[in-house]
């Protein structure tokens, strides 16, 4: 085999490509450290490169560690070495007949945003490589409204995951927290019988050293009910990607409301955020149309209320509260909801006007319901939101309320 | 004593069922043939009192097998699940054997950690061998446990057996026939549905449900419990946040006799409500008038099938 003699007459331009390959997945996000740059060079030595696929599954083998990197791989990979044609090049060497090249992608897969973010930066670090037919990426002039409509909701920029990472490393939540009634061990509480004779049998009896334990501590899930309709596209978006952050962190069943109720909750589970937003576009046939809010919330409490705010759940009411349906019991609905949950936090994006005032029939039905009541718009969504969720409950919990 | 055998096909278990009174229909026999059959572990789900714990019940009367249940609860551990030791006679052991001045910790501890000290808790009795055949295992409402407790009982539904650290491993000779129920108040993991036969136990259609309160209600009058019936099942059919299951139906038939009704009037039911529908939404929703439509609705059927 030429392989090795290949990869050094392309005059060393693999490896250089290589390592600029590798700094494009690390800045689209993959944790690809200098070894693994040193290990890719090594097995592209080592396997040899007979075709385009084995060299995909070479770097693949050295570069992916994590089934959710695939697509940013993949993607990242067509996007770099189908600009440079470096391994039709290399081909070339080995092969009279360069294999054809692949078809254009139609659709904008998840990842593609990010990597192409992340070529762009380095494009305009090596500006004597770029080949100068490049297109320039459109969609990013295209508003973000724009692409919502048409559905083309799978790409998430690279600014946008840091800042929801951001506000999720900034999220606590002191006051939020529900005591079980499992036991675990702890320094002070009860006496724990199990671990102090456990203790003692160490001593073989000569101390007896009593240990302890106490009810376990923990966070209660999340129930997130979003509004997708047309007058909330602008928000939902950035809603999304949070919900998609804090799934990864705590327990959260997410639904997607406009003129019906859909439980997005497994497609959230997705490691990648594009993938998880592209399941969530999938999985939602009412993106951008018209509000049926108390249909929905008729849905979820006869459907779903049961199953999911068991464990005393907070829920995150998100809409603007403009119904469009005129008759159905909007009040009953919320009352329904708000005596269900632990805690119900709506979040408004229509609270950010300074004169706002609850004229809406819609809102002036919600209102009474609920413990909380905020702003929620664009990017400042998110600290809104962790503002909320980390901020103690006002209102005593829903048994209390009725009694008063 | 001799293990009353299991039932060999579908209509031995049907009319198995049958003869302790629980009126099943044929699908709910399939699924309990299959679960005895295989030894597998039966899975059912299914809104509250459609008659998921009696199935454990009329097994346990019919086979004569013991009935072991374990209600699980938020919090349910594996100290009052499965075993527990007893710490005061451990402590005591401990001193005793201090004060004998016998001071092999290794010996102690074996000794202290044997199955003398253990007390055990259901699961670990479904595994033990009994006379009259391996008894009947009810895990009852799993969906009120946390996750941690569903993930221990993985190993019980697939093996039949525990570990317990201190002792090693117990397996039993016989699997238990295990039931599972759930009311859904969350979703139970797949890897537990994987190792049990799943059912879902649905409301029963009318013919059932009359069988069933012909059944379980001594001295019904004939038109008292057609009209019971008929009722509940046009009630079922409300958008309700909670419809009334067959306990409910029961309930009223029984509640209504021994009012001595004969037949169903608009002012009994608007007063006796509450024994069928459980949220006060639901009641202020079909009394008056929307209870009157629906009685006339029933009567209306009733008398067309005549």
């Amino acid at each position: 085999m030429t392989t090795g003699r290949a990869v050094t007459e392309t005059g060393g331009k693999i490896a250089d490509n290589i390592v600029y390959f590798a700094r494009a997945l690390r800045r689209a996000g993959l944790p690809v450290g200098p070894a693994a740059v040193v290990d890719a060079i090594r097995a592209v030595e080592v396997a040899g490169i007979s075709s385009r696929d084995d060299f995909y599954w070479t770097l693949h083998a050295v570069f992916v560690n994590k089934r959710a990197d695939r697509p940013v791989f993949h993607e990242a990979f067509e996007l770099f070495w189908r600009e440079r044609g470096l391994v039709e090049k290399m081909l070339e060497l080995l092969s009279p007949v360069a294999p054809p090249r692949p078809a254009e992608t139609e659709k904008p897969k998840p990842g593609q945003q990010r990597v192409e973010e992340a070529m762009q930066a380095l494009k305009e670090r090596r500006e004597e490589e770029v080949f100068p037919e490049i297109e320039i990426d459109a969609r990013m002039t295209v508003s973000e409204k724009e692409i919502l409509r048409r559905k083309d909701f799978a790409q998430m920029s690279a600014e946008e995951i840091a800042s929801a990472m951001r506000a999720l490393a900034s999220l606590q939540f002191p006051d939020d927290q529900i005591v079980t009634r499992r036991l675990v061990a702890a320094t002070r509480g009860k006496v724990d019988p199990r671990r102090t004779v456990r203790a003692t049998m160490r001593s073989a009896g000569d101390l007896i050293l009593p240990q302890a334990r106490k009810r376990k501590v923990q966070e209660p899930p999340l129930v997130a009910l979003a509004d997708i309709s047309g007058s909330m596209s602008e928000y939902s978006r950035v809603m999304l990607h949070f919900l998609h952050a804090l799934s990864s962190r705590r327990k959260v069943y997410s639904f997607l409301f406009g003129t019906r109720l859909s439980n997005v909750t497994r497609q959230l589970r997705y490691k990648d955020p594009d993938e998880a937003l592209a399941g969530c576009s999938d999985a939602v046939v009412d993106w951008s149309g018209g509000t049926r809010i108390a249909d929905a919330l008729h849905v979820f409490n006869r459907d779903w209320s049961r199953r999911v705010l068991g464990q005393g759940a907070t829920v995150l009411l998100i809409t603007d509260g403009l119904e469009r349906e005129e008759g159905a019991d909007l009040g009953a609905e919320a009352a329904r909801l708000g005596r269900s949950c632990r805690r119900l936090i709506w979040l408004n994006p229509l609270l950010r006007f300074e004169h706002f005032e609850a004229k809406a029939r819609g809102i002036r039905a919600i209102l009474p319901h609920v413990d909380d009541f905020r702003p929620v718009h664009s990017l400042e969504a998110i600290e809104d939101l962790v503002k909320a969720l980390s901020t103690p409950a006002k209102r005593p919990r829903p048994a209390l309320r009725r009694a008063a | 004593m001799s293990v009353r055998p299991l039932p060999q096909s579908i209509d031995e278990t049907l009319q198995l069922l049958n003869g302790a009174g629980y009126v099943a229909d044929r699908s709910l026999a399939t699924v309990l043939f299959l679960s005895l059959k295989m030894g597998r572990p039966l899975f059912l789900e299914g809104e509250a009192g459609v008659g998921k714990t009696e199935i454990a019940k009329v097994l346990s009367k019919t086979l004569d097998r013991r009935l072991i249940r374990l209600q699980c609860y938020e919090g349910l551990d594996v100290a009052s699940a499965v075993y527990e030791w007893n710490y005061t006679a451990q402590m005591i052991e401990i001193r005793l054997a201090e004060a004998a001045g016998d001071s092999d910790r290794r010996m102690l501890a074996d000794d202290v950690f044997s199955e003398r000290f253990l007390i055990k808790r259901p699961v670990l009795q479904a595994l033990e061998p009994d006379l009259n055949g391996p008894p009947i295992f009810l895990i009852d409402e799993l969906d009120r446990a946390d996750e941690a407790f569903e993930a221990f009982l993985l190993e019980v539904l697939s093996d039949n057996q525990v570990t317990i650290p201190e002792i090693g491993t117990i397996r039993a000779p016989e699997p238990p026939v295990v039931v599972v129920t759930t009311n859904r108040t969350r979703e139970i993991h797949d890897a537990l549905k994987r190792r049990c036969l799943y059912h879902w136990v649905d409301y029963p259609d009318a013919e059932r449900e009359l069988r069933i309160v012909n059944e379980r209600v001594p001295g019904v009058r004939e038109r008292l419990a057609r009209e019971v019936v008929g009722f509940v099942q046009r009630l079922r059919r409300e958008d309700l946040f909670k419809k009334p299951g067959v306990a409910e139906t029961l309930d009223w038939a029984s509640a209504l006799t021994e009012l001595d009704m004969v037949a169903l009037d608009p002012e009994v039911i608007s007063d006796t409500l509450g024994v069928l529908l459980k949220y006060q939404d639901d009641i202020g929703r079909i009394e008056g008038s929307r209870s009157k439509q629906l009685l006339d609705e029933a009567r209306a059927e009733l008398a067309a099938a005549e």
